[in-house]
């Protein structure tokens, strides 16, 4: 049996900077999740991951992330895809206070 | 010293940057998909993270000199964020490099000898070794001119390019084991017997979701031996290793599948295939080798400075007693510099704290620069004399935290605060524990703790006297805690306590740990010695008897 659809985004790696990045309604692509657009069918998560596998040059690693659907636009729903949109949790700089 | 020996050479290093560098163009311009690109960045240490792609470069036995350092931190300001992580395999990580920019950092590298190759895919990854070689008291050789060897070896070795899985190997010469030996795919620990110098050699240790502690197949190994040797138990497991399935394609699964018997029958059959086509060429490069890492003319320096700044300064004399290792001259100690600030990431350095390690390198320590498993690092030859000052200096730098080998010298991967593979963070726990243990952890003594975010283990976790383990449980960040592993000469894999705890109760639970330990301690028993005598159960009932708690409350 296939496995259960679940709502979510397109999300993948930028090639040049590796940076996360979001597939938006336009087929551009975006550094916000609130601005990809929320895909609830899987008829179109495929299409719009054919579209992200047909530009290489730009996406890397794409794949559909589930996510919820809100006023402000899609959110993660898995703590995963948190870190992805919102950076290492761990506040690097805080040890190097140099005297 | 490194550059002396020039290996790999400049024009290899050279050759494979720009091999590199158009294997990037033609991905960027289309010309290669990311599948078939993956395998050459891989080769080249570049992997894709979660939020970047993060270039991990060798410390080959995690021996650094000052020009090199600087370069390191030159990277990380030209390339990068400013900053490096230095990790549990002598390595050091950048987190955030852009693609187009990764084959100038490599030629940067190239420069002073260093390079990224082979710290990545099914091949021969960096040799490790003992950080501490050729200064601790306790040493019966230096491992690195063995290490220098096998390295030389297995750099673009064609037979060892494509094997079953990756193939770590380390080396050490004390019997204290500061290299984790026996948890490496092979590992050489250099002995004597009969008043002749030879290897024992190890297999199939091992950690990841299978930890395997590595066992002797060959207790001592005639040194003119070591290179066939190491080729016939390569030949075997790149032959019987198997590659149906990746989680059983390390050789500590062949050996355990086939018996360490039959192994080490068949490594003897391709041994006596392999032995005679070595001819004295690696033992001549060997001599080569060994003079190029004598040990620095160390004058004798006098060491009443040194006790009296001790006796003057308490903030000083802990720093001392902590942070020093016996060195094989009296009037000189090996000062390990704490990458574990409390509250700080386990590992990272800014660029400018490796400039000041790099400088204090120079004044005070004969040019030479460790790189440990623990993630800290070492300047191996101070005189006393020069202590207080380089202390001092150290201070200034944030680099002269007080706790190497207690609770909060903790070993963490980058867990998913950068890691693909992640399942659960590690840095933020690793920063509560230590600040949470920052008042007492000189009274708790000697304590290692180790986090991994996955099950892969890069942390280390099945070794601490505390083992922490992050997994994904049902969508939320879950901590298993393992207890009485230990990293040392007798490995030890730690066993699971019961059910993990959330994100928001392990700093708790580890503290119930630590107070457990500190109830139930004879006089000088440290944390394993406790564990060994009470058995696991008073620590679990802290743990998980709630009750207990409670009443404890």
């Amino acid at each position: 049996m296939a496995k259960r659809f679940q709502p979510g985004i397109v999300s993948a790696n930028d090639l040049l900077s590796g940076a996360v990045i979001y597939l938006a309604a336009d087929g551009k692509w975006v550094s916000s999740m609130t601005e990809a657009e929320f895909i609830t069918d899987a008829e179109r998560a495929e299409e719009r991951l054919t579209l992200a596998e047909s530009q290489p040059e730009i996406a890397v690693g794409a794949y559909l992330a589930p996510a919820d659907n809100t006023d402000a636009g899609p959110v993660p729903n898995h703590f995963r895809e948190s870190f992805r949109a919102a950076g290492p949790s761990a506040p690097a700089r805080k040890s190097w206070g140099i005297a | 010293m490194l550059d002396a020996q020039n290996n790999p050479t400049r024009t290899y290093l050279d050759r494979r940057v720009e091999e590199f560098r158009a294997q990037v163009q033609r991905r960027i311009d289309g010309s290669l998909t990311e599948d078939e690109f993956r395998p050459l960045r891989l080769m080249n240490g570049l992997y894709l993270q979660l939020h970047a792609y993060m270039l991990r470069v060798a410390i080959p036995y995690g021996t650094l000199n000052a020009d090199q350092l600087d370069v390191l931190a030159e990277i990380s300001e030209r390339w990068d964020r400013g900053y490096g992580h230095f990790t549990t395999r002598q390595n050091i990580q950048y987190n955030w490099p852009k693609l187009p920019d990764v084959p100038d950092m490599l030629a940067r590298l190239a420069d002073v000898n260093l390079h990224a190759i082979q710290t990545s895919g099914n091949t021969i990854r960096n040799v490790t070794a003992d950080p501490l070689a050729g200064a601790h008291a306790d040493e019966l050789m230096d491992p690195r001119p063995v290490a220098e060897l096998i390295r030389i070896w297995s750099t673009d070795h064609p037979e060892y390019q494509f094997l079953g899985r990756k193939f770590k190997i380390a080396v050490t010469g004390s019997p204290n084991d500061r290299a984790v030996t026996k948890a490496h795919d092979l590992a050489v620990r250099i002995v004597e017997q009969d008043g002749e110098i030879g290897y024992q050699i190890l297999v199939g240790g091992g950690l990841g979701r299978t930890p395997v502690v590595g066992r002797v197949i060959r207790d001592f190994l005639p040194k003119a031996d070591l290179l066939p040797y190491l080729e016939a138990v390569l030949s075997v497991y790149n032959l019987a290793g198997r590659r149906d399935n990746k989680y059983k394609a390390r050789i500590k699964i062949t050996v355990n599948e086939m018996g360490l018997e039959e192994f080490s029958a068949r490594v003897d059959e391709a041994f006596v295939a392999i032995r005679p086509q070595f001819k004295g060429a690696d033992q001549e490069l060997l001599a080569e080798l060994q003079a190029s890492f004598e040990p620095p003319a160390l004058p004798v320096r006098p060491t009443d400075g040194f006790e009296a700044a001790r006796a003057a300064d308490p903030v000083f004399r802990s720093w001392a007693d902590i942070n020093l290792r016996p060195h094989y001259q009296d009037d000189h100690a090996i000062a390990m510099v704490s990458l574990k600030p409390h509250g700080g990431v386990p590992g990272d350095a800014s660029a400018d704290q490796m400039r000041r390690v790099a400088d204090l390198a120079r004044r005070y320590g004969h040019n030479e620069i460790r790189v440990t498993q623990e993630q800290n690092l070492v300047l191996p030859h101070v005189a006393k004399d020069d202590l207080p000052a380089l202390f001092a200096e150290l201070k200034a730098a944030g680099l002269a935290t007080a706790n190497v080998g207690l609770a909060s010298d903790i070993i963490a991967c980058p867990g998913m605060d950068y890691c693909a593979l992640a399942t659960a963070r590690s840095i933020p726990i690793a920063q509560q524990i230590a600040e949470r243990l920052e008042d007492y952890e000189v009274e708790v003594g000697e304590m290692a703790i180790k986090i991994s975010g996955c099950i892969n283990a890069c942390g280390h976790h099945h070794l601490g006297d505390i083992g922490i383990l992050g997994l994904d449980r049902a969508g939320v960040e879950n901590y298993q805690i393992t207890l009485g592993g230990d990293a040392g000469p007798d490995l030890k894999i730690g066993d699971k306590t019961g059910p993990g705890f959330g994100y928001d109760e392990v700093v708790d639970a580890i503290e119930r740990l630590i107070h457990a330990y500190l109830d139930l301690r004879a006089k000088g028993e440290r944390f394993r010695d406790t564990i060994a005598r009470t058995g696991a159960e008073p620590f679990k009932a802290a743990l998980y008897d709630e009750e207990a708690n409670r009443n404890a409350a």
